[in-house]
């Protein structure tokens, strides 16, 4: 089973600016508009195999929302919401139905795991996609940003795996072990140091890091 | 989405920054810190340059100090910065003065805006 998380939210990437520190350093921050989300559901073990809260973010209108939603709502009793996710949490006990989770689980300074769906590429090239080196761009040089060798003559075949152009990003992204600058819990914003997958308005997960 | 942006950045800005741009004379009060101790440095020149835009904006200004140009970047908006005084206003017709750096003695003089 996956490991489970002390605690996450959702939330959603607002931008980039910078911020200094007392000492004038400047300190380059994601804004997230994270939570409030509220529990819709827990899952335990006996009846569903695994421990976890489902939790949903963002507002979202009456009739915008589709039939099987608007069944998970109805029976927590909360209005209907943008976004639906499983969160698999150590304690599931300390959550309750109807329940909202903010910004203010997390603190100044805390190490955290973000995952977003990072910036669609389209159809790239090996040398964007796959960090390949390029040739020499001059000097008669004909090879510019090409493929390169598909491997060795002897198995008279390309290996399944072998790395070449094709569709880039657009992919489930995490970022482990970022740092939490600042937390404003009554605007539901959040200061994470450097970057995160996703652009702007996409949809972030913040939990506590593995690593921490 | 960018509102949320600029009130954060709000409560960064400094609010008492004089109107200044390329070409004017400026003294820039750079607060150093020596060991435990932390004294006021100022470093007089002309600015060549404004960019950028928020709480990223920076300034450049150059000076001649015992004969050697020196260029030294600064966030406007760093704490590290205590104060800017406007010396003298520069009239220029560029807004990057990079050719100041390829000219020297007299030549390398920006003109004084007149009142009018």
């Amino acid at each position: 089973m996956s490991k489970t998380s002390k605690k996450a939210i959702m939330g959603i990437k607002v931008g980039m600016t910078q911020i200094y520190k007392e000492d004038g350093t400047a300190i380059p921050v994601t804004v997230v508009e994270a939570g409030p989300c509220t529990v819709l559901q827990k899952k335990n073990e006996e009846t569903d195999g695994y421990n976890a809260v489902q939790v949903g973010f963002y507002n979202l209108k009456e009739k915008q929302a589709n039939k099987p939603a608007k069944g998970i709502f109805k029976k927590a009793n909360v209005k209907p919401l943008r976004y639906i996710k499983e969160f698999h949490i150590d304690d599931i006990d300390n959550y309750e139905i109807g329940q909202d989770i903010n910004v203010d689980v997390f603190q100044e300074g805390d190490a955290i795991d973000v995952i977003g769906t990072s910036k669609g590429k389209g159809f790239a090239g090996a040398t964007k996609r796959h960090n390949f080196a390029r040739g020499s761009m001059g000097h008669g040089s004909k090879y510019h940003r090409r493929v390169g060798s598909l491997g060795a003559k002897g198995p008279a075949r390309v290996f399944k795996g072998r790395k070449l152009p094709g569709r880039m990003g657009g992919e489930r992204v995490t970022v482990q072990d970022l740092k939490v600058v600042k937390v404003y819990p009554e605007r539901n914003l959040i200061l994470i140091k450097g970057s995160i997958p996703g652009p702007k308005r996409g949809l972030v997960i913040i939990k506590d890091s593995v690593k921490a | 989405m960018q509102d949320i942006i600029k009130s954060i950045e709000e409560e960064y800005y400094k609010k008492d920054i004089p109107d200044f741009g390329p070409g004017d004379t400026i003294k820039v009060h750079v607060k150093v810190v020596e060991g435990t101790r932390e004294r006021i440095q100022i470093f007089e020149g002309t600015v060549l340059r404004v960019r950028g835009g928020g709480l990223s904006k920076t300034f450049t200004v150059r000076r001649i100090s015992y004969g050697v140009a020196v260029e030294r970047t600064f966030p406007l908006h760093s704490p590290k910065i205590a104060r800017i005084e406007v010396t003298r206003k520069g009239k220029v017709r560029r807004a990057r003065l990079f050719y100041l750096r390829s000219l020297t003695g007299k030549k390398a003089r920006v003109k004084e805006k007149g009142r009018f």
